[in-house]
C-alpha cells in the first residue's frame, strides 16, 4: 500500500471512531493550531523567507494574522455554526421538528499552493476541523521549506491520524487523487483544477476549486489617481505579484496613462526604495521556472518602469508596461509576477467589453469616485468578487465569501463559509406516529372529494409564523377530527 | 449536434443582452410557467398516465401541486431573494460597504429524470429562472409522452430566446455535454453522474447531482405498528416504488417483522384493494426494460416472497411485493431497487442496524420508525444521509424550506425553495471602499515595522468591532 493510501486509510479509520463529532475535540484541535501559529512564528517566517524571500513582517501580515483571526472566529462561533438550524414549517408539520443539521463530510483532501503556503493551506484546514472532518493536507512542493516544516511540526500539535501532512510532487498528488475523499479543496491554477475535478468525478467527490485568472483593474480618469495608484501598487507588488487576487492588469483612458505610470513609479520608490533588490520588504519569484516564464511575457511590450532582472537571485524589479495590447504575450495568461501592464481603453464601456470578452476573473477592481460607474461595472460584469477603490482587502472580511466563478473557481470559503462548505447540511423532519387521521388524506383509494381537500391542505403554503400557534393547533385538531369523521367511517 | 449548439449560442446572446436580469422578467417567466401547468393540467395528467400509469391523484400531488407550490413560493419571495446581503465587517473596513450579491451563472443545463418527469425538470427550472439564468432543458426520453408534451408547451409559454428544450437519448446528451455550460443540474443515476461530472470538469462547470441509492427504513423500539405500516406502504408503493426517496429496504428485529407483515398487508388492501392491478391508484413500471430488471431480481433473490409477487408483462405491472429472509449480500441489496419490491432484513438491534447502514453508501434519505425518541436520536446521530425523516417517508422533501439533496454517493448540492435559487446563483462578494482614511492604509504599506503590525492586528480583528 502506498504512503498516500495509508494516510487516507488511517484518517478514515480515525474519523469513523466518531472522535471528531464532539465540539470539545474540534475546539481542542483549533486551539492547538493557534498555539502552533504563535509558538512557531519564527520558524514559519524563516521557511517563507527561504521560499519566497519574504520578510518576517510580511509573513506575519499576510500569512499568520489571517490564520489567527480565522481560528479565533471559529472558536467563538463553533457552537452556533454546528447547532441545528430550524426552518419555517408548513401547516402539516406544525407539530413536528423541522431543522437542518450540519454534519461532517468525512475525510477532506486539502491541496495547498506555494504563494502563501501557510495561509492558503491552513485556512481551509480550519474550516475542515471546525466542521468535524478529518483532513489530509498536501502542501505545495514548490514552497519546499514551508512544506517540510509543515510536515515536521504540524503532527506535534494536531492529531496525527486525523490530520496527516503528505508531502510530495506531481506523482504523489496523483496518487492521492486516486483515493476516495469526501471533499477535495484545491487552490491553484485552472489547468490542474480541471484535472482535480476529473479525478474527483471518479468517486463523485464534491470539490472546491480556488483558481485564478487575470483580475482586471479599471481606473476612472476622474478619480483620485494618486490614492488609487498607491493602493494598486501595494496590491500588485505584495509577494512580488504572486497573489491570486493581485490586480493583474490596468485598464484606463489614454489621457491618464502617463500620470498613472508616474504615480506608480513614485509609490514603488516610496515602498521599496530606489533599489528594491536590496530592500528587505521586497520578495523574490518562487523559482527559476516561474521567473523565466514571467520574463518571457514582457516580450513585445514597452517597459515604462523597472524591467531589471537578476536570474541568479530570482529577482524581477517592480515593472510597469504601457500601451499594452489585448493580443500581447502579457495578456495570454495570468501574470503572477511583478509586471503591471496598462491597456488603454476609450472609457468604461470599452473596459467592460474587454473584461467580458475574457474568462470570469477571481476579482475585478474598479477605482472611481462615481458610484454610478461602479454600480454599472458590478451590474454588467461577473467575477468571484468585486472590490472598489482598493486591492486585496476583501480577503480580510471573513463574512464575505471568498471564491471564484467560471474559470476562476467553484465554491467559496472564509469564516462561516468554510464551515458550511465542508459540512453536509442534512434536512431533518422529526415526526411522531400520532395524528394518523390527518395523513389519511393522502392515502388511496382516491375520491374526487378527498382530492380537493388534500389539494387544499397537503401542500398549501401558510405563513405559519404569522398565525398564532394555538389557533393553528385548534385548526389542525379540528381538521383531523373532520377528516376522520368524513373519510374513515 | 449543430442544432444544440445553435440553441445554446442563442441563449448565450440573450443572456449577454441582460434580458433575464430584471426582477420583472423573471417574475413574468415564472408566472407563465405557472399558467402553463394550470392551463394544461389534463394533458399533463394524460401524458403521465401514458408514461407511468400514474394515478391521477399521485400525479396531482407529486407533479402538479408540488410544482405550483414551488412557483408560488418563488414568486412571493423573489424580491427578498434578489436583495444584496449586507455583512459584518472588521474595524478597518467599518466605513465600507460590504455585501454579497446573488448573480446568475449564465446558461445552465437541467437534465430531468423519468420517474417524476415534470417535477424533476420544473422544480430546478424554478430556481434557475428565479436566479436569472437562461436554461437548456433536457427532459428524459424514457418518459416519452411527457418529453413530447414539454417540448411542445415550453416554447409557447416561456421566452424562446432564453429557454430551450433539447431532446434525445444517450448519444444526443453526450454531444450536448461537450458544449460549455455555466452550471449543470442532473437528476439520475450515479454512473451517468460520473460521466457528467467528467464532462463538466473540461470546462470547470459546477454541477448539482441529485442521485439515489438505497434509502433504508429502520424500525426499532416501541412502535404504533399500524400507523407505521400505513406510512411505509404509502411511501414505498407511491409511483410503484420508483421514487429516489422511497424506502428501499427495511431493517428490524424478527419480532417487529412478524408484527409488521400483517399490518403491511392490511394497509395494502386498504389502499389498493384485494387486486392492486385493478386499482386506479396503482402505478406501472416505466418501461419493459425496467420491468424485466425487477422481475429478474425477484427471480434471483434468495429471500421469500410473502406478499405480492404477481406480475403482468404486457401491462408492465408488478404487484406490491414484500420479501423476507433477505441476506445482506442478496441480489436485492446490490443496487437501488426502484420498484414495488420491499425487502425486510432482520437485524436484532438498532446498533447493529446502524452498523449495517453505515457499511453502505450514504443514502439520499434515511428513515426511522419508532415511538421512542431516543431511538430516533441515536440513528440520526450515528448515520449520515442526504435527508432524514422519522416516522414517515418522502414528506420531508415537500417542504420548500428544507434543502433537498444527497451526500456522498447520493449526490452533491441541493435545491427546493430558496436553496434552488442559491444553487443557480453565484454569490459575489462586493466591497466598496471610500477614498478617505488613506493615512490609515499607510499602516499596511512597506517599509514594514513592528508598530505598524500591531495596529493592523488590532484593526483587522473581528473583535475590535465590539468596542465601537
Amino acid at each position: 500500500m502506498s504512503r498516500e493510501q495509508l494516510a487516507v486509510q488511517r484518517a478514515r479509520k480515525s474519523f469513523h471512531t466518531g472522535k471528531t463529532k464532539p465540539l470539545e475535540h474540534r475546539i481542542h484541535q483549533l486551539r492547538s493550531l493557534l498555539r502552533f501559529v504563535h509558538e512557531r512564528q519564527k520558524e514559519i517566517a524563516d521557511a517563507v523567507k527561504k521560499d519566497l524571500g519574504k520578510s518576517e513582517y510580511a509573513t506575519e501580515l499576510f500569512e499568520t494574522i489571517g490564520l489567527e483571526g480565522e481560528i479565533n472566529l471559529a472558536l467563538e462561533n463553533l457552537a452556533e455554526w454546528a447547532a441545528p438550524r430550524p426552518v419555517e414549517k408548513n401547516l402539516l408539520t406544525i407539530l413536528d421538528e423541522v431543522y437542518i443539521q450540519p454534519e461532517p463530510l468525512g475525510v477532506v483532501l486539502i491541496i495547498g499552493a506555494w504563494n502563501y503556503p501557510w495561509a492558503v493551506t491552513l485556512q481551509p484546514l480550519i474550516g475542515a476541523i471546525a466542521a468535524g472532518n478529518a483532513a489530509v493536507i498536501k502542501p505545495s512542493e514548490i514552497s519546499s521549506h514551508s512544506a517540510k516544516l509543515m510536515e515536521e511540526l504540524l503532527p506535534q500539535y494536531l492529531d496525527k491520524d486525523l490530520y496527516p501532512v503528505v508531502t510530495g510532487g506531481v506523482s504523489e498528488t496523483q496518487e492521492l487523487l486516486k483515493q476516495r475523499f469526501d471533499h477535495i479543496f484545491y487552490t491553484g491554477n485552472s489547468t490542474v483544477g480541471k484535472l482535480v475535478m476529473e479525478a474527483a468525478a471518479r468517486h463523485l467527490t464534491p470539490v472546491t476549486l480556488e483558481l485564478g485568472g487575470k483580475s482586471p483593474c479599471y481606473i476612472d480618469k476622474d478619480c483620485d489617481i494618486t490614492v488609487a495608484c498607491r493602493r494598486i501598487t501595494w496590491g500588485k507588488f505584495v509577494n512580488v505579484g504572486q497573489t491570486c487576487i493581485a490586480p493583474d492588469y490596468i485598464l484606463c483612458e489614454a489621457s491618464i496613462q502617463s500620470r498613472v505610470v508616474e504615480e506608480i513609479k513614485k509609490c514603488i520608490k516610496e515602498f521599496y526604495t530606489d533599489n528594491p533588490k536590496t530592500f528587505e520588504d521586497y520578495g523574490r519569484m518562487v523559482n527559476q521556472r516561474h521567473l523565466k516564464r514571467v520574463v518571457a511575457l514582457m516580450e513585445g511590450s514597452t517597459i515604462a518602469v523597472g524591467g531589471e532582472v537578476d536570474e541568479s537571485q530570482c529577482y524581477i524589479a517592480p515593472t510597469v508596461l504601457k500601451d499594452v495590447t489585448g493580443e500581447s504575450k502579457l495578456m495570454q495568461e495570468e501574470i503572477f509576477g511583478p509586471l503591471l501592464p496598462i491597456i488603454t481603453v476609450s472609457g468604461v464601456d470599452e473596459a467592460i467589453e474587454f473584461i467580458n470578452d475574457r474568462e470570469k476573473p477571481l476579482v475585478i477592481y474598479v477605482f472611481a469616485d462615481n458610484n454610478k460607474l461602479i454600480k454599472r461595472v458590478i451590474a454588467e460584469t461577473s467575477s468571484g468578487a468585486l472590490l472598489a477603490n482598493d486591492c486585496l482587502v476583501h480577503f480580510t472580511v471573513s463574512a464575505l465569501p471568498f471564491g471564484g466563478v467560471g474559470n476562476s473557481g467553484m465554491g467559496c470559503y472564509h469564516g462561516r463559509h468554510s464551515f458550511d462548505r465542508l459540512s453536509h447540511l442534512r434536512s431533518c423532519l422529526i415526526k411522531q406516529l400520532k395524528m394518523e387521521g390527518v395523513n389519511s388524506m393522502r392515502y388511496p383509494p382516491h375520491t374526487a372529494k378527498k382530492m380537493s381537500w388534500a389539494r387544499f391542505f397537503l401542500l398549501k403554503q401558510f405563513n405559519v409564523s404569522r398565525m398564532r400557534h394555538l389557533a393553528l393547533l385548534a385548526m389542525l385538531a379540528g381538521l383531523a377530527a373532520f377528516v376522520v369523521q368524513r373519510f374513515l367511517r | 449536434m449543430d442544432s444544440h449548439r445553435q440553441a445554446v449560442d442563442r441563449l448565450r446572446s440573450a443572456f449577454h443582452s441582460g434580458v433575464t436580469l430584471p426582477e420583472k422578467f423573471r417574475r413574468t417567466q415564472l408566472t407563465n410557467l405557472m399558467s402553463m401547468i394550470k392551463e394544461n393540467e389534463e394533458q399533463i395528467l394524460t401524458a403521465l398516465h401514458k408514461d407511468l400509469g400514474k394515478p391521477k391523484f399521485e400525479a396531482i400531488l407529486s407533479e402538479i401541486d408540488i410544482v405550483l407550490n414551488e412557483l408560488h413560493y418563488a414568486i412571493s419571495n423573489l424580491t427578498s431573494w434578489m436583495q444584496p446581503e449586507y455583512v459584518s465587517k472588521n474595524l478597518a473596513t467599518k466605513l465600507d460597504d460590504c455585501s454579497v450579491r446573488r448573480e446568475p451563472f449564465g446558461v445552465v443545463l437541467i437534465i430531468g429524470a423519468w420517474n417524476y418527469p415534470l417535477q424533476l425538470l420544473t422544480l430546478p427550472m424554478v430556481g434557475a429562472i428565479a436566479a436569472g439564468n437562461c436554461v437548456v432543458i433536457k427532459p428524459s426520453e424514457v418518459s416519452a409522452a411527457t418529453d413530447s408534451l414539454i417540448a411542445e408547451l415550453i416554447p409557447k409559454y416561456l421566452s424562446q430566446d432564453c429557454y430551450a428544450v433539447v431532446r434525445g437519448g444517450a448519444e444526443e446528451t453526450k454531444a450536448l455535454l461537450q458544449i460549455r455550460f455555466d452550471h449543470i443540474f442532473y437528476t439520475g443515476s450515479q454512473s451517468v453522474a460520473r460521466s457528467i461530472m467528467q464532462a463538466a470538469s473540461v470546462h470547470l462547470t459546477p454541477v448539482t447531482l441529485e442521485l439515489g441509492g438505497k434509502c433504508p427504513g429502520l424500525i426499532y423500539g416501541r412502535i404504533n405498528i399500524t400507523a407505521a405500516a400505513r406510512r411505509l406502504v404509502w411511501a414505498k408503493f407511491f409511483n410503484a416504488g420508483q421514487s429516489c426517496v422511497a424506502p428501499d429496504y427495511l431493517l428490524c428485529t424478527a419480532a417487529t417483522r412478524d408484527a409488521l407483515l400483517p399490518a403491511l398487508s392490511q394497509a395494502l388492501e386498504d389502499f389498493y384493494g384485494k387486486e392492486p392491478q385493478k386499482s386506479p391508484d396503482m402505478s406501472r413500471i416505466v418501461s419493459l426494460r425496467h420491468w424485466s430488471r425487477l422481475i429478474e431480481l425477484l427471480g434471483k433473490t434468495s429471500g421469500k416472497v410473502v406478499v405480492g409477487g404477481e406480475r403482468d408483462q404486457e401491462d408492465k405491472y408488478i404487484a406490491p411485493t414484500v420479501v423476507v429472509d433477505v441476506a445482506e449480500d442478496d441480489v436485492l441489496m446490490k443496487e437501488e431497487i426502484f420498484g414495488p419490491i420491499l425487502p425486510i432484513i432482520t437485524v436484532e438491534s438498532v446498533e447493529k442496524g446502524i452498523d449495517f447502514v453505515n457499511r453502505k453508501e450514504k443514502p439520499l434519505a434515511l428513515y426511522v420508525f419508532s415511538d421512542e425518541s431516543s431511538v430516533v436520536k441515536t440513528v440520526l446521530e450515528k448515520t449520515s444521509s442526504g435527508g432524514f425523516c422519522s416516522n414517515d417517508g418522502i414528506v420531508h422533501m415537500t417542504l420548500p424550506t428544507l434543502p433537498f439533496g444527497g451526500v456522498g454517493a447520493s449526490g452533491w448540492g441541493s435545491y427546493h425553495g430558496r436553496w434552488g435559487f442559491e444553487t443557480f446563483s453565484h454569490r459575489r462578494a462586493c466591497m466598496l471602499r471610500g477614498w478617505a482614511l488613506e493615512r490609515l492604509n499607510g499602516l499596511r504599506y512597506p517599509p514594514y515595522s513592528e508598530d505598524k503590525l500591531s495596529w493592523l492586528r488590532w484593526t483587522t480583528s473581528p473583535k475590535s468591532c465590539t468596542l465601537m
